[in-house]
């Protein structure tokens, strides 16, 4: 990271770790996440899609039922409850598929901050109806024109804007990624959705589950519902990431499946870069996957093998989306439609007894533009 | 004495960024050696990268240009050494990094050394991960340049004094490269904080582009680093402007 923000890093830590000390700080994120954002989400038996999959139980985190319509809004409240702590007036966010810059705009509008949130040109176009939310909110969209103009290149313009302006501006980044701390911070907000599982799981079901999937861009879904069962060795944690138009095609966001190691926006971890160590252009149909790094904690989990990380192409994606409107009458973001599609394909090799979280970590009216033009172009 | 530790005791240094291979390899090739000419005691040459986060709007252009063109870290090395046979003047290589990390720290520090290059600056690696560059760019008898920045505190101040090499690369704003209409109003105290706690060479860049800026900023540095506004004239051949340029920025630091 450039040296200007260092000294803002290392606040944002300081900052981090007192709040964490802070029963006050909790308690108040704790009602927010209650009253505002609908927290806790249920955890949905969906016998229609487990029908579908031979009969083994999926279980859906319905982190889509949350206010703003994603699980962004815990990391978005949290952040933002830090920034007041802070005392900086001002917060600048990246966004990909809008759901982080809306749950962003929404949290600013809560909390009387100004908002200002950069998204790539590309994904302004694929989804207006998020960029029209954000204004209605009261943030300022700017849209980057330069490199991919997807989320890195937005990633990049909202670090320029924090270096420029970082003595009254927070960076409020939206997944595990980044530099130290922000991929703590990120995954110790998120975790609310994992604690909520293994609470609901016990309750319920009197015991874990055996396989928790989840899609995985920067990771931020994937971290908070992993997080608390990392430590239960029986379960099997799988993030999907995005094949694109396939692994061999070039046009895909898999970093974990085919990237290697390197050094994005402050984090090591793995890297869709071509031999030169140039950032590669990603592809997904889901615009929150479209992403050339990934969280370094799932690196250190593909690493120590405690996690599994495969890839579905954009078809099977869809392929998912419409399995999950037609059997439980969800439409589920293009993101999350990821992880239904390996769940439900999975399933094919599992006893039915078994117990399958899924984390469905974004409803999908922002995709509809999106499905609508894709299902025309394949009839 | 390291080739750039004595260019910066000489004179108020003027030190030119220019991008490898925008607009194109052969100007990259032809520009320098006037460069040296013309005045400019320390050359830079920008190893392009895809992301550029501590660069504004020109220097990204410049840089997605050259990497159209084809240009990679080790062109870059060849034609640093095809370089260093046409001049004396200390280069040095810019770049992130990921270009570096994906190299190899090893050869690329050892390449860069054979090919004449004497230092390096890496603008997003802080002092804190730097330590197994150092130890290569230190075996080849190389200068590591850290960055400072207004925000910088005396903590962070000293840091960098105690692991930069060469010299200190002071950033003159909050903010990325690109010109800018004025000087930040803070810079003779930020230089002055920096100057109390190093004896280390300091030079200023980032929104330095007119003579008046660099006259103001050599006043009390060691060097000023001009970026940005240079490479909005290399594409204007035969540089008539560039040398003028030059010139009026060479003439302010000897009478600054």
């Amino acid at each position: 990271m450039p040296e200007t923000v260092m000294i803002a890093l290392d606040e944002l830590e300081k900052a981090f770790a007192a709040a964490c000390a802070d029963a006050g700080f909790w308690s108040e994120f704790e009602l927010l996440c209650h009253d505002y954002a609908g927290r806790p989400t249920p955890l949905y038996h969906a016998r229609g899609l487990s029908a579908r999959a031979h009969g083994v139980n999926l279980l859906l985190k319905r982190e889509d039922l949350l206010h703003t319509g994603a699980h962004k809004i815990n990391n978005a409240l949290g952040q933002g409850l830090l920034a007041k702590r802070m005392g900086k007036e001002r917060i600048v966010a990246e966004t990909g598929a809008g759901q982080h810059g809306v749950a962003v705009a929404t949290v600013c509008a809560l909390l009387k901050a100004k908002c200002t949130i950069y998204m790539g040109e590309e994904d302004v176009q694929r989804q207006s109806s998020n960029v029209f939310r954000m204004k209605l909110l009261g943030a300022e969209v700017c849209p980057v024109s330069t490199g991919s103009r997807t989320l890195k290149d937005a990633v990049n313009e909202s670090i320029r804007d924090w270096v420029t302006n970082v003595r009254h501006t927070h960076l409020l980044l939206g997944s595990v990624v980044g530099p130290h701390p922000y991929p703590k911070i990120v995954a110790e907000f998120q975790s609310v959705i994992g604690r909520e599982t293994k609470d609901e799981m016990l309750a319920r079901y009197r015991r874990l589950p055996d396989y928790i999937v989840a899609c995985v861009g920067g990771g931020s879904n994937a971290i908070g519902i992993f997080r608390p069962f990392v430590e239960h060795e029986s379960v099997r944690l799988i993030g999907v990431e995005a094949a694109g138009k396939g692994l061999d095609s070039g046009s895909h966001a898999a970093s974990l499946v085919r990237g290697k190691a390197g050094v994005l926006h402050g984090t090591k971890s793995y890297l869709l870069q071509d031999g030169n160590g140039q950032i590669a252009s990603t592809f997904s149909i889901a615009p929150g996957l479209d992403y050339p790094g990934v969280g370094p904690e799932h690196a250190y989990y593909k690493d120590i093998g405690r996690a599994t990380y495969v890839a579905v192409t954009d078809d099977q994606a869809l392929e998912g989306f419409k399995l999950l409107c037609e059997a439980e009458g969800i439409i589920p973001a293009l993101e999350s439609a990821h992880a239904v599609y390996y769940a439900v394909r999975m399933a094919e090799e599992l006893s039915p007894e078994s117990l399958v979280v899924i984390n469905l970590s974004g409803r999908g009216d922002k995709d509809l533009g999106i499905v609508s033009k894709e299902i025309e172009a394949r009839q | 004495m390291s080739r750039i530790t004595s260019a910066l005791s000489k004179r108020k240094a003027l030190i030119a960024y220019i991008t490898v291979g925008y607009p194109s390899a052969d100007v990259t090739l032809e520009v320098v050696p006037l460069l040296a000419d013309w005045g400019c005691d320390m050359v830079e040459l920008g190893i392009p990268f895809s992301d550029p986060l501590a660069d504004g709007t020109t220097i990204q252009e410049a840089g997605y240009r050259a990497l159209r063109n084809g240009v990679t870290p080790r062109l870059c090395i060849e034609m640093a050494s095809e370089l260093r046979r046409k001049v004396d003047i200390p280069l040095v290589f810019m770049t992130y990094y990921n270009p570096v990390f994906n190299f190899g720290l090893e050869t690329f520090c050892r390449l860069s050394a054979q090919s004449g290059i004497d230092g390096l600056i890496i603008p997003d690696l802080p002092p804190e991960e730097g330590a197994e560059l150092e130890a290569h760019t230190s075996r080849q008898a190389m200068d590591l340049a850290y960055l400072l920045a207004p925000t910088s505190s005396e903590e962070r101040i000293d840091l960098v004094s105690q692991r930069s090499s060469g010299f200190i690369y002071l950033v003159s704003l909050t903010g990325v490269t690109g010109t800018r209409k004025d000087l930040s109003s803070d810079l003779e105290v930020f230089v002055g904080r920096v100057r109390k706690r190093t004896s280390l060479p300091l030079c200023i860049g980032f929104g330095v582009s007119t003579p008046e800026q660099a006259r103001r900023a050599a006043k009390i540095a060691d060097g000023v680093i001009v970026g940005s506004r240079l490479i909005q004239l290399l594409d204007k051949h035969p540089f008539r402007q560039l040398n003028e340029l030059v010139a009026g920025l060479r003439n302010a630091l000897d009478t600054s």
